[in-house]
This record gives structure tokens, C-alpha cells and sequence, in this order.
């Protein structure tokens, strides 16, 4: 029972960790949180569901919904971080909070407010492994997760793109002398990022078998959480923040009623940022001269 | 006269000038609390509990409701301390939720718990209730902003380390902002409580303290009267624009992007406010 | 101990790590009231430090300040600036939010009595009077016809003009300057000073790092040279100008 508990953690949190490392693209790259990577997380699902209902075989509707998130996302950069460059950081992040409305909003009019899911393209097929039930959509939609999380690993560590997007993390300025072409590499991280939320949208609409656009506002909020008790700005910081957080959340409701829930989480999140603000892999600041 | 409809508007707005002013307190010195409507929920069912329950008379309730806002505000605002930035603004976010969470499980008896807490009164408190108190924060704001202490206020929002090298008392102002912020929500959510006569958990959730800090950056955040002019925006913006309906939303989002691309300090700045008021005090100097 | 009337300041023994650096080594010195000192030494050498450590910005690893007979080590920095100790900064920190005039101002709410009751306009006939000063302080520095502006949109040498009345605002016993004339040009470091004698001859004691050796060996009463985070000289202009120690920190052993 506890380790199907666990299983179903991992689930949950193999998501919130795709969240979280769409924030964190942008967070350790571009020092920025874009508050609307929780709706274009549920764009994801709905511009998915779109398209398979207008008869678009899913292999190609969703990667097709996942190039539309990116779109997205890349709208964000046109108008709050282009602009916004030389702002107090405080104004980048009220006006994605702009574009989350908006986002909402405009899904709500042209989808509707109710809540539906994606129909099965397939029977599933029930596993036991040991004392574990999985549904073979659990196993694709798992490691659908997981190959986006290790692509995006491998590219950012061996590729010389993702090189140039280490170097624009570390000093912009630098980066630019050294020749690397930072509006490519922030237009590109803007577009990873939307990307990664969209499909994370996606494997929790299946995986959950919820559509709704109200669907992204409490996985938004939990992907900065997992970001943050992860290590912030740690790419392996936010995966493992997010599967922390997931497994804290669904053991709570299993063993302490569903109402503990968020109990669970935000509380976790307040002591964290007490006691421990930097994050599980997150390292502490030496003293350095502030003056 | 006004129509019912319109005083309904207004009392609306009313409490939602409390509840900017009350993120405005804390960022005045440099603190950003997206956790307000978990004070604002402390004031609403502390004050709930205290009419229905003990039968107390309304207005010592609110300031009962307030001060354990407030306490709690300031219990906070110590450990607020050592947190800047995003960290503080998640911070207030997780207590707010923890906040809404806890008025979910415990109390049920006494509030309904997620089934909400029907009946607070018969008829809900007239319009001057509301006002009486906004009126009163407006003044206690205007002196403030007048004062030396207003003053260390700003510094210490521009400048911590800088502020306490000149003596200013950061721990004291900002821990006491941070109280003077929540005392304040909780009046308000006493106030909203006795105006609908209804409230349940759900309602004190982010999205309502997010709504808070929006109406002061947009309005403009350094000075009271942004948070004012920014909340007179939203709440009553959207009764001219009829015409778009279920569009109104999206309308609002464009909004911010845009003001936030022409005017980031907000509509309101200190530069349009008269600078003369902290010359000498002796005319003709 | 036998406290000397006219000491101010003393360190004793001060050193200070930042993780395996040490930057500030077992320093002493005394600062007598009245009188105006300098420090300094290479880029590097831990000045900025030392300033730091005074203001209780940092502890100290090890050893003690005093301010006349008062242990200010272990204080907090709010504490020390109310006991008189005021300072300005190596790049120019004016809160930007403020005109010029509410800059100087905000230096004078250690010697308001209102504290937190400030809100109330009590002791008017206090603040009438610190309001007087803070004009003339500005009328004398001539920066009277800006106090309406931004302190940040102010030319530099005005800025720093600026930065230097807020300190001296609340009346401080020791005033530290860390590099006042940098980034000026000959005129504007005349100007200044002459804002320092002023300072001066108000009785405030003044320790200044400063780089420039004009500046340095023509106004300093007492130099103390630092390097490597040790005192390695102090004395008179003269003889720290023929001081063997002093020219090999500063331009190399000759080979």
C-alpha cells in the first residue's frame, strides 16, 4: 500500500517536476519567474484535447499542442521580458501575472468552463509489479515525462546551444563578448520552457483525466514550491523538489484525509523557506561583502 | 440617491481599498506579501465567531478580528525577516493557503469549515461601516506618509543596509509593517464578512491576495494613493465595459501587460504628489 | 585602563575571515577627537573592511572597538550610528526614491526625539529647528536650489555632496568617508575639500580612505596605511611619505 502510494507520488510529481523545471529554465537562465507557466501548463492540455477532437491522431496532436505552448511562452518574452529587461524584477512578474489572466480568460471563452478529458486512445492495460498496480497509461505517460527531462538534460550538458545557455546563466555580458547569441539562447529557453509546461499539461491531463482551464492555477503555485524546496535556479534541483512535493502531497491525502492536502504542501513549502531557504540542493551563500 | 446596486459597488470597492492598503503597508518598506487574504480570513471568522457566537457588539468585534490578524502579522514578520524577494512573496503565499487550509479542518463547530459559515447577522452593516474605516486608514496613511517614520519607511524600502547604518530601527519598522498590514486585512475581512453575511475558505485563497498586490503596483506602489486609484481601476473599470462580457478578463490581463511595458511604477509616483510638505515648517523660510 | 580625553575611537586586535580569506589581520589604532585621519593602502587591503567591521556591518572574528569608553563590537548597526559613528560609501548610495532634500532629512531621525510616535507632529518646536538646519546645511554646500529633485538624477560631485550631509546630519563624533573623491576631477575635488575643512572646523573627527595622494597627505592630520589587512605604518604625512613599507605596497620591491 505504501509503496503504490509512493508509485502514485512519483506520478504526480514527475509533473509537478516538468513544471518546475519550465520556472526554473527561466529562473536560473534569465533570473525571471513567469507566473504564467501554470496556464500555459494547462494550455497544454487544452490546445491537446483541441486538437484530437478535431480528428488529429494524438501521436501528432500532442507534439502539435506542445509547439503551441512553446508559441505561447514565446509570446510572454515579446512582451514581459523584452520590454522589461532593465524593470525592478517585481514588474516582469506582475505582468506575467497579466498574461495568466489573459491566458485563463481567453480559455474559458473559446473552450468552456467545463471540466472534461482526453478520450482513451487505447484500452489500458493493468500491471502488478510486485506489490504495485501500474496502468500501461501510467508507464507511457511516466516515461514520456522522463524522456523530456533527460532530452532536456543531455542538450543543455552536450550541445553547444546548451552550452550558450549556461553561459547566458552565468553572466549575460560575458556570454555576449564570448560571441554566444543570447537572443537566440533566450528565445530558445522562453520556448523549452513553454514546451516543458505544455506537456506536463498534457501527462497530467491524461494521467489525471481532468481538462479543464482551471486546471493550471494550483499545479502553477506548486511547480514554483517544488522549484524552490528544490534548489533554486538547479535544474536537478526542480525534479527533485517536484517528486518531493508530489509524494508528500498524495501520502498526505492517503493517510491523512484529502483536506490535509494542501496542509501538507504549503506548509512543508513555510518551513522550508525558514529553515532551509536554499533548497535541498541548494548551496549557502558564503558571507561576501556587501558594500 | 444612489441605487442599492451602486452602494453594493461601492461598499465593494470600500473593502477592497482596505485590503490594498494593507499589501501597501509592508511593500512601503520594501516587503511583498502575496498572503493577505490569510489575514484577511483571521479578521472575517475571528470576528464572525465573536458576534454570532459571543454576541459581541460589531465594532469591538472588528478590532478584536484585526488585532489577531495583526498578532499573527507579526509573528510572521519576524521570520519574514530573513527572507527577500521571491522567497518572502512564497512565504506569505504558503502561510495564506496554511491559513485557508486551517479554517477548512478546525473550528467546524464553530464555523461550518468548508461548508461556510452561514448567517452572520441579519442584515448586513450599512455602507458607512465601511467607509467609516477607509476614511480612517486613508487619514492614518496621510499623516504617516508625513512623518519621519513614513520617511524611514522608504529608506528602508530603498535601502536596507544604508537605513540601518544611518539608525533607522529596520527590525521595528518592518515587522511593525508588516502587523499595521495585517491588522488592517483583518478589519477588512471582518467588515466583508458582515457585509455578505457569508464566508467560506474558498474565498480567501490566492487569487484574492494576488488581486491586492495588483491593484497597488499597478496603481502605484509607492505611495497609499496608488493603492487606492489601482483598486478604483478594477473594481469599477469593469462596470464601463459592459460591452465585452466574458471578455473583461482577458481585457484586464492586456492591461496590466501594457501598463506594466508604459508605466511600471504604477500610474501614481511620488513625483506627483507636492514635495513642499516636508520643507521647513515655518512659512516664508 | 587610563582613557586618554581625547580618544574616540580604538581598535584593538580586530581581525576579520570572510570563509578562508582573511581580510582585516590583528589591527590596532586610535583616533583622537578633533582631528582628521586617513587610511590607506592598496586596492585590496581590507579598508572598505575595516569601515565595515567599525559600523557593525560584519563581526569580528576576534578583537574590540571602542567608541570614547563604549565596547561597540558586538553592537548592532543601527545601535552604532545612534552612538554617533556616520558614514558615506565607495560608490554613492543616495535612497533613490528621495529628493535631495528628504535625503539629508532622513540623516537627522536619530536626533528626533518623535521615534515611533513620529507620526504625531510632536516636539514641533524640535523639528522646526532640525528642519532649519537641514536648509542651511543644504544652503551651504550649494545645493539648496536642487532639493526639489531626485538625488539620483544629481551630477556626481553634487551626489556625493549629498551623501556626505545626510551623514553629517544627525551630528555624528566620527565621521568615515570611503573614497569621497572618486571619480572627480580636479575642481570638484577642491570642492570637496573645502566641505571637509568645514566638517572640520564643526568639530566632527573625520577617518577618510582615499587614494588620492594630493588629498590624503594635504588635509590628513595622521595616516594609517594598510596592507594585506595589517597596519604596516602610521604617522604623520611626512613620514609616511619617506616610509620604506609604504612605497614597496604601493609600487613593488625594486629589484
Amino acid at each position: 500500500m505504501f509503496i503504490q502510494q509512493i508509485f502514485n507520488g512519483i506520478m504526480l510529481g514527475s509533473t509537478y517536476a516538468m513544471i518546475a523545471i519550465a520556472f526554473t529554465l527561466l529562473m536560473g537562465i534569465l533570473n525571471m519567474l513567469n507566473f504564467a507557466i501554470g496556464e500555459i501548463f494547462m494550455l497544454g492540455a487544452i490546445f491537446g484535447l483541441t486538437f484530437v477532437n478535431l480528428g488529429i491522431p494524438f501521436y501528432l496532436a500532442l507534439p502539435l499542442a506542445m509547439a503551441c505552448t512553446g508559441l505561447s511562452c514565446l509570446l510572454v518574452e515579446r512582451f514581459s521580458f523584452r520590454p522589461l529587461r532593465n524593470a525592478p524584477p517585481l514588474v516582469p512578474l506582475l505582468s506575467t501575472i497579466g498574461f495568466s489572466i489573459l491566458f485563463q480568460n481567453t480559455a474559458v471563452n473559446l473552450f468552456g468552463s467545463e471540466r472534461t478529458q482526453f478520450p482513451q486512445w487505447m484500452e489500458p492495460v493493468n500491471f502488478h509489479i510486485g506489490p504495485v498496480l501500474i496502468s500501461s497509461t501510467q508507464i507511457i505517460t511516466l516515461g514520456l515525462a522522463v524522456l523530456l527531462m533527460v532530452a532536456l538534460d543531455l542538450f543543455i550538458q552536450r550541445t553547444r546551444l546548451g552550452r550558450g545557455m549556461r553561459s547566458v546563466a552565468e553572466s549575460l555580458d560575458t556570454a555576449n563578448i564570448l560571441g554566444v547569441d543570447s537572443n537566440l539562447i533566450i528565445l530558445m529557453t522562453f520556448f523549452f520552457s513553454g514546451v516543458l509546461a505544455g506537456a506536463a499539461g498534457i501527462i497530467f491531463g491524461i494521467s489525471f483525466s481532468i481538462v479543464s482551464p482551471f486546471m493550471g492555477m494550483e499545479p502553477g503555485i506548486k511547480g514554483i514550491a517544488a522549484m524552490i524546496v528544490g534548489g533554486m535556479g538547479n535544474l536537478r534541483g526542480a525534479i527533485v523538489g517536484g517528486m518531493f512535493i508530489g509524494i508528500i502531497e498524495v501520502l498526505s491525502v492517503a493517510y491523512f484525509g484529502s483536506s490535509t492536502r494542501d496542509f501538507a504542501v504549503y506548509g512543508l513549502l513555510f518551513l522550508a523557506l525558514l529553515l532551509r531557504p536554499q533548497g535541498i540542493l541548494g548551496v549557502l551563500q558564503p558571507e561576501k561583502e556587501r558594500i | 440617491m444612489l441605487s442599492s446596486y451602486q452602494l453594493d459597488l461601492l461598499s465593494n470597492l470600500g473593502i477592497n481599498i482596505l485590503l490594498a492598503l494593507s499589501v501597501y503597508c509592508p511593500m512601503a518598506t520594501g516587503q511583498l506579501s502575496i498572503g493577505n487574504a490569510g489575514f484577511m480570513a483571521l479578521g472575517a471568522y475571528t470576528s464572525a465567531i465573536l458576534t454570532v457566537h459571543l454576541h459581541l457588539p460589531l465594532f469591538l468585534a472588528l478590532i478584536v478580528g484585526g488585532i489577531v490578524a495583526g498578532i499573527v502579522g507579526v509573528l510572521v514578520g519576524f521570520p519574514a525577516l530573513r527572507l527577500k524577494g521571491i522567497f518572502l512573496a512564497m512565504a506569505t503565499l504558503a502561510f495564506g493557503e496554511i491559513v485557508r487550509n486551517f479554517f477548512m479542518n478546525f473550528l467546524k463547530p464553530l464555523t461550518g469549515g468548508a461548508y461556510g459559515f452561514r448567517g452572520i447577522g441579519d442584515t448586513p452593516i450599512s455602507i458607512v461601516w465601511i467607509w467609516g474605516w477607509v476614511l480612517f486608514f486613508l487619514l492614518f496613511f496621510f499623516f504617516l506618509s508625513r512623518s519621519r517614520a513614513g520617511l524611514a519607511m522608504l529608506a528602508t524600502h530603498d535601502d536596507e543596509t544604508v537605513s540601518e547604518l544611518i539608525g533607522i530601527h529596520i527590525v521595528l519598522l518592518k515587522v511593525g509593517a508588516f502587523g499595521i498590514g495585517a491588522f488592517i486585512a483583518g478589519v477588512g475581512g471582518g467588515l466583508y464578512a458582515h457585509y455578505y453575511l457569508y464566508i467560506e475558505p474558498e474565498f480567501f485563497n490566492v487569487w484574492e491576495s494576488i488581486h491586492m498586490v495588483l491593484y497597488v503596483i499597478m496603481g502605484g506602489m509607492l505611495t497609499f494613493w496608488g493603492a487606492v486609484l489601482g483598486t478604483m481601476i478594477f473594481v469599477l473599470l469593469p462596470e464601463f465595459l459592459r460591452f465585452l462580457q466574458d471578455w473583461r478578463g482577458a481585457f484586464f490581463g492586456v492591461l496590466i501587460i501594457g501598463l506594466m511595458i508604459a508605466r511600471p511604477s504604477g500610474i501614481v509616483t511620488r513625483e506627483m504628489l507636492r514635495k513642499d510638505f516636508w520643507h521647513p515648517l515655518r512659512k516664508g523660510t | 585602563m587610563i582613557l586618554k580625553e581625547s580618544q574616540l575611537l580604538t581598535l584593538k586586535g580586530v581581525s576579520k575571515n570572510f570563509g578562508g580569506l582573511r581580510a582585516v589581520n590583528d589591527l590596532s589604532l586610535d583616533v583622537s577627537k578633533g582631528y582628521i585621519y586617513g587610511l590607506i593602502g592598496p586596492n585590496g587591503a581590507g579598508k572598505t573592511t575595516v569601515f565595515n567591521l567599525i559600523t557593525g556591518v560584519y563581526p569580528c572574528n576576534s578583537g574590540s572597538i571602542l567608541l570614547e569608553d563604549v565596547t561597540v563590537t558586538e553592537l548592532k548597526s543601527y545601535r552604532i550610528a545612534r552612538l554617533g559613528i556616520s558614514r558615506t560609501f565607495q560608490t554613492i548610495r543616495l535612497f533613490p526614491s528621495m529628493t535631495t532634500w528628504e535625503n539629508v532629512l532622513i540623516g537627522q531621525n536619530t536626533l528626533s526625539k518623535s521615534g515611533i510616535r513620529g507620526i504625531l507632529p510632536i516636539r514641533r518646536a524640535q523639528e522646526v529647528e532640525l528642519r532649519r538646519q537641514a536648509q542651511e546645511a543644504l544652503k551651504v554646500l550649494g545645493l539648496w536650489e536642487m532639493r526639489d529633485r531626485k538625488a539620483v538624477t544629481l551630477p556626481y560631485g553634487n551626489q556625493r555632496k549629498v551623501e556626505i550631509a545626510r551623514a553629517i546630519a544627525a551630528r555624528p563624533k566620527l565621521l568615515l568617508l570611503d573614497e569621497p573623491t572618486a571619480g572627480m576631477n580636479i575642481r570638484e575635488t577642491k570642492d570637496l575639500l573645502g566641505v571637509l575643512s568645514k566638517i572640520h572646523e564643526l568639530g566632527i573627527t573625520i577617518l577618510v580612505i582615499e587614494h588620492d595622494m594630493r588629498v590624503v597627505m594635504g588635509i590628513c592630520d595622521h595616516i594609517f596605511v594598510l596592507n594585506f589587512g595589517q597596519k604596516i605604518a602610521e604617522g604623520s604625512p611626512a613620514e609616511i611619505r619617506q616610509n620604506e613599507e609604504v612605497l614597496e605596497a604601493y609600487l613593488g620591491k625594486e629589484e
